[in-house]
């Protein structure tokens, strides 16, 4: 589903050029639930931008379903993303100024959709995580984790074959970052959804299918 | 999609109320400085119909006479026109009409009000009045004193429907039957030296005053047509020396004073000898406002690029989730015109309330503003250009902005 081969990537200034990642090569399979796991500045979330399109890598081959994806014009990275993947990130990153409806219709937005179309999916999506009796509310009305569930949400009502998700649990308590846990379990048993999780939490990571360590930005694991 | 950059912007104002505030401000108050600006411009500069031989016309529209104590002003008298300018050599036409009087006329039992003029039958060839139908009166009808009218097309709409032809029907005005002979296109009221609704030939006016009244104050306006351009200041010029020889005619007044001016001087004559500089003070005073304008243009794109900045997380998560760079500029723009438009229409309203205050003040003796529809079109058309303007550099230099700089952002 997803091949990383050799990924390198080196953020440059003026006087410094510090190595994030160094010839990471990695194959996930579709419908793995993979972990990495790492020290703080090990280059994770690096890694997770540049499987998401979020980010490029300075060297090496992204290929997803096949398909390379450098070379990729903006607005086709756009729909890629649009239609293949979906982000959850540790702070939400909800739009404050949205009902969490509108929250979680957004990637449809970017989509050939009618209003109506876009209200069913995202109600369904709340559904499934629980947050059906939410959909008026307004995102600072919601706890840590409620949010976090307007943002799986969100990441899953395009239905994309991949969840990238940057410390889900991060932010919450151990009971509420179970919870989140659980629904990203479902989902991957339930729907066959690719999913690749950063954390921290090591009994999270035990969850998953296949668990991958960085250090230093080289793949020790 | 526009639906869900409505509900955005509207969350946006509400969220930095004072942005807003200032936003809003910015907008509105420069759309109701434009449009004060171009009503006044458009009403007493801008539109020469029908008086289009402007180059070549010195208007006569006052005389005073003052004494040490006391001041006597007003239009001048049909006397004074025919007798005194109408000795002048330079001059090779006058046009002379009255002051619009006010009656009022009825048709199928409905009260019209209604406007008219007397005027000489030169009036008709020194001003070019669009006729939409027959012809004015002549010289012939004029000296006969036949009962004849020149009416608006408002008056025609008015007063006999909608009708392809009126010419050779009747009009009542103040208790007279009048046949028209034709029809011309409206002049504002705002032109008050050749706006009417009903022109007659000044031989039927009721009063008598053009032929009775021998003293240098009446109620008419006259226009005086050089043959050239080149001639015009030789003809203001004898004029001014033809008034100084005239003598007052009041036993109190020690010195009359009356002025062939071009169009805006005699527009904005009030007869006050001391204040002629009017009309440049307020020419001053508008180009200061212009120059002012162009503060809080350059204040509104600095607080755009302050707000979507502001926003780079929101950006973040849009570009991540399948919003292309073109997507988002063209939000950002609807958003930014959804704002000026709002402005716009608060400018709008506030340009109502000030041309009110303006026109109820009597800044200037018988200048009246209004918003006109070409004026508001291109007021909001500025308030889409403001709106592009501030929009849209902000707009781009975000959207190219690196997907996880900007979800760092937050």
């Amino acid at each position: 589903m997803i091949r990383l081969q050799n990924i390198e990537k080196v953020y440059r200034t003026d006087t410094v050029e510090t190595l994030a990642l160094n010839k990471v090569s990695l194959e996930i399979a579709k419908g793995e639930f993979l972990s990495i796991m790492g020290p703080s500045g090990c280059g994770k979330s690096t890694l997770l931008n540049i499987m998401g399109l979020l980010d490029e890598p300075s060297k090496g081959e992204v290929k997803i379903d096949n398909q390379k994806t450098d070379n990729l014009s903006d607005k086709l990275l756009a729909q890629f993303r649009n239609k293949k993947i979906g982000f959850i990130f540790q702070s939400y990153h909800l739009i404050n100024d949205l009902q969490v409806l509108d929250n979680v219709e957004l990637p449809l937005l970017y989509r050939s959709t009618t209003a109506k179309e876009r209200k069913q999916l995202a109600t369904e999506a709340l559904v499934k995580v629980g947050l059906s009796n939410r959909v008026k509310h307004f995102p600072s009305q919601l706890s840590g984790g409620q949010k976090q569930r307007v943002a799986i949400a969100r990441a899953i009502v395009g239905q994309p074959e991949i969840i990238l998700a940057d410390e889900p649990t991060g932010n919450l308590d151990s009971a509420m970052g179970n919870e989140i846990m659980d629904i990203l379990l479902q989902l991957n048993k339930n729907d066959g959804t690719t999913i690749v999780m950063v954390t921290h939490d090591e009994n999270m990571a035990h969850k998953t299918h296949r668990l991958v360590r960085l250090f230093d930005g080289s793949q020790v694991q | 999609m526009l639906k869900n950059y409505f509900k955005i912007a509207i969350a946006v104002l509400k969220r930095r109320k004072f942005f807003t505030f200032i936003s809003l401000f910015g907008i509105s108050f420069t759309l109701t400085i434009l449009l004060v600006l171009t009503a006044f411009i458009d009403k007493v500069v801008g539109d020469n119909y029908p008086d289009k031989k402007r180059d070549r016309s010195l208007y006569i529209s006052r005389i005073s006479q003052v004494g040490k104590d006391a001041t006597s002003s007003g239009p001048v008298s049909f006397y004074f026109l025919q007798h005194y300018a109408g000795s002048l050599k330079t001059p090779v036409k006058i046009a002379i009409s009255s002051g619009f009087n006010g009656t009022n006329t009825y048709v199928n039992n409905k009260k019209i009000a209604v406007n008219y003029k007397y005027t000489n039958a030169v009036y008709w060839e020194i001003l070019e009045y669009d006729f939409l139908e027959g012809k004015a009166f002549n010289k012939q009808q004029v000296d006969n004193a036949d009962k004849v009218a020149v009416i608006s097309a408002d008056m025609k709409k008015q007063y006999f429907g909608d009708v392809p032809s009126v010419v050779g029907q009747y009009i009542e005005a103040d208790n007279v039957k009048y046949r028209v002979t034709g029809v011309v296109k409206n002049v504002p009221i705002t032109s008050y030296m050749t706006y009417s609704d009903i022109y007659l030939p000044y031989t039927v006016a009721k009063d008598g005053d053009y032929k009775n009244n021998k003293g240098y104050q009446g109620g008419y306006f006259g226009i005086l047509l050089a043959n050239s351009a080149g001639d015009v200041d030789k003809m203001h010029k004898e004029y001014e020396q033809m008034v100084s020889r005239l003598r007052p005619t009041e036993k109190w007044a020690t010195n009359v004073y009356s002025h062939a001016d071009t169009y805006i001087k005699a527009y904005v004559d009030t007869g006050d000898e001391k204040h002629s500089g009017t009309f440049i003070a307020i020419t001053a005073i508008s180009i200061f406002a212009f120059i002012l304008m162009i503060l809080p243009t350059l204040n509104l794109v600095n607080i755009n690029i302050t707000r979507i900045m502001e926003r780079s997380s929101e950006i973040g998560v849009r570009k991540a989730f399948g919003a292309s760079s073109s997507t988002l500029v063209y939000q950002f723009i609807v958003e930014n015109i959804i704002l000026t438009l709002l402005g716009g229409v608060i400018g709008v309203i506030l340009s109502f309330i000030v041309l009110q205050i303006i026109n109820s003040a009597h800044l200037i003796a018988n200048l009246e503003l209004n918003i006109n529809f070409m004026v508001l079109f291109i007021g909001l058309l500025v308030c889409l250009v403001f709106g592009l303007i501030s929009g849209v550099y902000p707009a781009w230099r975000m959207s190219k902005l690196n997907v996880v700089t900007a979800l760092k952002a937050q």
